[in-house]
C-alpha cells in the first residue's frame, strides 16, 4: 500500500525523441492517494499501457520520477518495488497446480510454508476456486486462468499496489460484472493502491474512485465519474465519456454573448479564449430540452432504447444527438433549449471555466 | 430411392496409387519375396520359409547392430536436445543477429550427408585438417580409423554438429511463441532464472521438443551415410550399424534371403517405434 507520484514523467520508445509526438507518453505528473482505486481510461495507443507498465517497473521513463511513499523507484526492478500486475490474458504456470500457482510468488520470497497455507487458503476462498484447488491449472477455463493471475497478485499481503491491465477482455460478459463487483468488493476490505487500465468506460466508471482519462499521450482529466459527466475539462472527454458523447459546436465567443449558427446565448459568464483558438460550445445530450422555444432543429432519427430515446438531429449545421424521456412529446416544429448547468465552453479543446 | 453407385472416383485415386505401388508396395513386396526364398543363382528361387528370419534372429551380428542403433540414439538424443535447447534459450530475440543466427543455424541442415562425412575426415586429416592437426600437436592419440572409441566419438560428433540445430530451430520457434506477459508476470512473482526455465520455457516447448525428438530419434535410427563414408562400420563391426550391416549383406555378400529378412524385421522395429511415439505424443495432446 503506497501513494504514488509520478513526477514529470515522459517516455518515448524511440531513441532521440525531439518532437512532442515521438512521446508515447507527454509529461504526466500526478500523485495518487494511497489506497486509492484509480482507472486508467482512454482508447487504444493512448499511452495508458505505457504509464502502467512505468509503475510496475516494466518499463523505465526516459525522464522524470516515480515515488512510491515519497521514496524513488525510478531506478528499482519490478520485484523489488513490490508490485502485483495482472495482464490482459490469463498467465498461469500450466504445469503447477491451482495451489501451487497461487504459492508461488510467496515461495519465491521465502515465505515459510504455514504462512504460505494461511495467504493461500484465503484467497481459494475469495475467489472461490478451492474446489479446485489440487487441479492442475492447464484444464482450467479463461476466467478461472484470469482469476488465478489475479489471486497470484492478491496473494502478497505487502505488495504497494495492484496493477491490472484490461484484465477482464478475455471474459465472458455476464462473468464481467461478477468479477468486477468482486475486485470492488476486494479493493474495499483490502485498501490496496488499485491501478486499473482499460478502454471500456463501464468498466472504468464502476471499479474507480477516480478516473484517469488519456488521450494521445497525456492525461486529460482526473475525476470521480461526476466530474467527467458534468465538467469535462477537454473536448475529447465529452466525447468518449457517456453514450452518446457530449455534441460539440464551433462557436463565437463576445464577452458573455456566445453565438451557435444563427442563434445567440447568454452563458452568464465571459469565457476567455485567446486570439487565434478556436472557441467551441460542449454540451450533454442529456442536458439539451426539445420544445416550441429555442433554436430550431432538424430531425433525422429517433432511437427507442427503453426507458429514453435518442433523438438524432441536427442544429446549425451540425448532427446532435439529445436524450429525451420515453413518453416526451416531440413537436412536429422541433426547437432546443439548453440548459445552462450542461454548458461547457472549450478554447482549443480545453474546458474554460466559470470561474476563469 | 437407391443410392447411385459411381465407381469413377476410383479412377481419381489411380495416378497417386500407381506412384505409391511403384515406389513402395511393389518394392516391399519384392523384399517379402526374397525373404521367404533362396538362390544359388540363374534365377532359380526355393521355397525356403521363415528360415532366414529364425537365422537373423539367432545371429549375434544382427542383435550386436541393433544394440549399437540403439547406443547411437541414445548418445545422440542425450547430447542434441539439451544442448538444442540450451542453444534456443541463448539465441537472440530481436534485432538484425536473429536473421543471422538463423542462416548460420540452417546451414548444417543443408549438408548432404555423405559431405558431412567427407568434411569430417578432412578436418580429423592430422596433415591438412585443422582439429586433427590440433589433437595432434597436443600429444592426443586419437585415431578413428583403428579405435573404437575414437571411431563412435567422430560418429556422433558428425551427428551432432548435421542436427543440433534443428533441435535448436525447433526449440527456438517454442520460445519466440511464448507471449512476453508471461516473462513479465514471472518478474512480478520474482521468479528466478531457473523458475522460468522450469515453469514457463520448458512446459511451452514441450511440443516442438517432442517433434525434435521422434525427428532425431528417427533419422538416428536410420544412420547410414556417415559412418558408411568415415569409418566404413568399422574398427571391426564397432560402427556398423543396422543398415550398413544390411547393406554389405545384400550388396556387398549378394545374401538377398538374410538381407531381406533383416529389412522386414529393421521396417517392423521401426514401425513399431513410431507407433509407441505416436500414441505417446496423441495421448499428451489430449491431456493438454
Amino acid at each position: 500500500m503506497a501513494r504514488i507520484n509520478l513526477d514529470h514523467i515522459r517516455h518515448a520508445y524511440g531513441i532521440r525523441p525531439s518532437a512532442p509526438h515521438d512521446y508515447a507518453l507527454r509529461e504526466v505528473h500526478h500523485e495518487w492517494a494511497d489506497g486509492g482505486a484509480y482507472a486508467l481510461l482512454g482508447p487504444s495507443g493512448c499511452g495508458k499501457t505505457t504509464l502502467l507498465n512505468i509503475i510496475s517497473g516494466l518499463v523505465r521513463p526516459s525522464e522524470g520520477h516515480i515515488l512510491f511513499d515519497g521514496k524513488d523507484v525510478t531506478h528499482l526492478s519490478t520485484e523489488e518495488r513490490n508490485i502485483a500486475q495482472v495482464f490482459q490474458f490469463p498467465v498461469v504456470y500450466d504445469t503447477m497446480t491451482v495451489y501451487d500457482n497461487l504459492a508461488f510468488p510467496l515461495r519465491n520470497r521465502k515465505v515459510p510454508e504455514d504462512l504460505v497455507a494461511t495467504r493461500v487458503k484465503h484467497i481459494l476462498e475469495m475467489l472461490e476456486l478451492t474446489d479446485r484447488a489440487d487441479k492442475k491449472a492447464r484444464g482450467l477455463t479463461a476466467d478461472q486462468k484470469q482469476k488465478i493471475s489475479l489471486g497470484r497478485g492478491l496473494v502478497r499481503s505487502d505488495v504497494n499496489a495492484i496493477l491490472f491491465d484490461e484484465p477482464l477482455t478475455v471474459i465472458d460478459p455476464h462473468l464481467k460484472w461478477v468479477l468486477r463487483s468482486q475486485l470492488k468488493q476486494l479493493h474495499r476490505q483490502s485498501n490496496y493502491t488499485m491501478v486499473y487500465v482499460t478502454h471500456d468506460q463501464t468498466e472504468a466508471l464502476t471499479f474507480a474512485d477516480k478516473v484517469v482519462v488519456m488521450y494521445d499521450g497525456q492525461i486529460v482529466q482526473i475525476g470521480t465519474p461526476a466530474e467527467l459527466f458534468e465538467k469535462p475539462k477537454h473536448t475529447f472527454v465529452g466525447y468518449f465519456i457517456g453514450s452518446p458523447g457530449m455534441n460539440v459546436f464551433p462557436v463565437d465567443v463576445e464577452g458573455r454573448k456566445v453565438r451557435i449558427g444563427d442563434a445567440t446565448l447568454d452563458v452568464g459568464f465571459a469565457p476567455k479564449i485567446g486570439a487565434g483558438q478556436k472557441a467551441e460550445l460542449g454540451i450533454r445530450p442529456e442536458f439539451m430540452d426539445i420544445g416550441r422555444k429555442g433554436m430550431p432543429l432538424s430531425i433525422r432519427k429517433v432511437e427507442d432504447i427503453g426507458r429514453q430515446k435518442i433523438v438524432r438531429a441536427e442544429l446549425a449545421g451540425q448532427a446532435v444527438s439529445i436524450v429525451v424521456k420515453e413518453g416526451a412529446d416531440i413537436p412536429a416544429d422541433p426547437h432546443v433549449t439548453f440548459r445552462d448547468e450542461g454548458i461547457n465552453i472549450y478554447a482549443d479543446s480545453w474546458r474554460v471555466g466559470r470561474e476563469a | 430411392m437407391g443410392k447411385t453407385w459411381n465407381n469413377k472416383a476410383w479412377f481419381m485415386v489411380l495416378p497417386a496409387f500407381i506412384v505409391v505401388a511403384l515406389s513402395a508396395i511393389i518394392p516391399m513386396m519384392t523384399v517379402v519375396n526374397y525373404s521367404v526364398q533362396d538362390t544359388f543363382g540363374n534365377n532359380e528361387f526355393f521355397w525356403a520359409g521363415t528360415d532366414w528370419f529364425k537365422e537373423v534372429l539367432a545371429s549375434e551380428r544382427f542383435w550386436g547392430a541393433l544394440g549399437r542403433n540403439f547406443a547411437f540414439s541414445v548418445i545422440i538424443l542425450l547430447i542434441e536436445i539439451p544442448l538444442g535447447v540450451f542453444i534456443a534459450l541463448n539465441m537472440p530475440r530481436k534485432g538484425w543477429t536473429v536473421s543471422l543466427c538463423l542462416v548460420v543455424m540452417a546451414m548444417p541442415l543443408l549438408i548432404p550427408w555423405n559431405v558431412v562425412g567427407t568434411i569430417f575426415l578432412l578436418i580429423l586429416r592430422t596433415d591438412i585438417g585443422l582439429v586433427g592437426y590440433a589433437i595432434d600437436s597436443l600429444g592426443i592419440p586419437f585415431r578413428y580409423v583403428g579405435n573404437p572409441r575414437d571411431a563412435w566419438i567422430t560418429v556422433v560428433a558428425m551427428d551432432v554438429w548435421h542436427w543440433t540445430s534443428l533441435v535448436a530451430l525447433l526449440a527456438y520457434a517454442g520460445l519466440v511463441s511464448i507471449p512476453d506477459a508471461y516473462y513479465q508476470a514471472a518478474r512480478i512473482d520474482g521468479a528466478s532464472r531457473f523458475s522460468v526455465f522450469r515453469y514457463i520455457q520448458l512446459p511451452k516447448m514441450k511440443r516442438v521438443l517432442l517433434i525434435a525428438f521422434l525427428l532425431r530419434f528417427m533419422d538416428s535410427f536410420m544412420i547410414y551415410t556417415e559412418p558408411f563414408v568415415a569409418t566404413g562400420g568399422g574398427p571391426g563391426t564397432s560402427t556398423t550399424f543396422l543398415s550398413v550391416d544390411l547393406v554389405k549383406i545384400a550388396v556387398g555378400q549378394f545374401d538377398l534371403g538374410p538381407a531381406a529378412a533383416m529389412s522386414i524385421i529393421y521396417f517392423l522395429i521401426i514401425l513399431l517405434l513410431s507407433w509407441i511415439f505416436y500414441t505417446v505424443m496423441t495421448r499428451n495432446d489430449e491431456n493438454a
